[in-house]
């Protein structure tokens, strides 16, 4: 992709764009449309539009899998722990009112805790679904192919003349 | 249709005709999420997995009459079930008595939050939210499982086989 001069200026214009609108997915959920889910899925595809036009490893350099592993299990376990504070406040699991001293305050707390285990969990997990599909390419194309090919290509070409 | 490349950009388009469908509906936090992940990162997905796999569908010489018969059967089923639904915007369709009135009612004073499937989602279907989550959590985990693990094995191969040249060196 070294010579998309227009794809990579495109990209570096959208993708602060594109994060910037996840992060007001995220936040505003509670007013208008969106919420965890969405804007963790838009922030992912901020980066697997990187991964698209600037290549596979940069974007592994930009997050390294280590930290994607923690991101997928950290959003669920914040969820999970919202729940267990409220029961060490002497709520129900994911009891979120008594979180804060003010029964709806607890609920916002609640509620925007749980949005942000939600989104960051989506995001982590987006973005290691396409790594996993995008390098399993690189690696491991020669065994894969050799095993293929010879039973493949005899097959295709008649098809293709059969269709043409 | 043998061209799996048109088969995946038709997909997303239906994913895209379903967003505005929801739109017109007025359900948009579904059609976000339609137009989000429907006709976004699983379009994306797809594609990516046609670039590990061959684009065209492999055809098959004699054509086989069970799929056609379990579609037609399904579809009638799913009509079947369809005709004994309640009419389309009917009020007094049981899903519109059972918890909605309560939501809409009750949630503005008690949840405070404006966006009333927020509230719905994230705090009286907290438990469904986290089970949702877990879903996705187990997915993201399941595809490295599968797919990320062949480097690693080779990794392993690779120490493996060193470990193994190294006694063989002392000895």
């Amino acid at each position: 992709m070294r010579h998309h001069l227009v794809l990579r200026v495109v990209a570096k214009l959208l993708i602060p764009l594109i994060m910037l609108f996840a992060l007001y997915v995220q936040f505003h959920g509670d007013y208008g449309p969106g919420g965890g889910f969405q804007a963790g899925v838009i922030f992912g595809a901020a980066f697997i539009l990187y991964a698209l036009i600037f290549g596979l490893d940069n974007a592994q350099k930009v997050v390294p899998s280590g930290y994607l592993m923690a991101l997928v299990s950290a959003g669920l376990l914040l969820y999970a722990g919202v729940g267990f504070a409220a029961m060490f406040k002497g709520g129900n699991f994911l009891d979120y009112g008594v979180l804060a001293g003010d029964f709806i305050a607890g609920q916002h707390l609640g509620i925007l805790l749980v949005e942000l285990g939600v989104g960051i969990t989506v995001c982590a997990v987006m973005i290691v679904i396409f790594f996993a599909f995008a390098g399993r390419g690189n690696g491991d194309e020669e065994d894969d192919d050799i095993a293929t090919s010879p039973d493949l290509s005899p097959d295709s070409s008649p098809n293709s003349a059969r269709e043409v | 249709m043998h061209n799996l490349f048109a088969a995946v950009m038709l997909a997303g388009i239906y994913s895209l005709l379903m967003a505005s469908i929801f739109v017109i509906l007025d359900a948009v936090d579904v059609a976000f999420t339609e137009a989000a992940v429907g006709a976004g990162i699983s379009t994306v997905l797809m594609l990516g997995t046609l670039s590990l796999t061959k684009s065209r569908e492999k055809i098959h010489v004699r054509p086989s009459i069970i799929p056609l018969i379990v579609v037609v059967a399904t579809g009638a089923m799913l009509l079947y079930g369809a005709s004994g639904m309640p009419e389309f915007n009917d009020p007094n369709a049981p899903v519109h008595q059972h918890v909605a009135p309560r939501y809409i009612n009750v949630s503005p004073v008690e949840i405070g939050v404006p966006n009333m499937v927020t509230s719905v989602l994230a705090s009286y279907r907290g438990y469904d939210t986290l089970g949702e989550l877990t879903v996705i959590f187990t997915a993201g985990v399941g595809v490295l499982l599968l797919l990320g693990r062949r480097r690693r094995s080779k990794k392993a191969n690779e120490t493996e086989d060193s470990a193994s040249k190294e006694p063989e060196v002392s000895t």
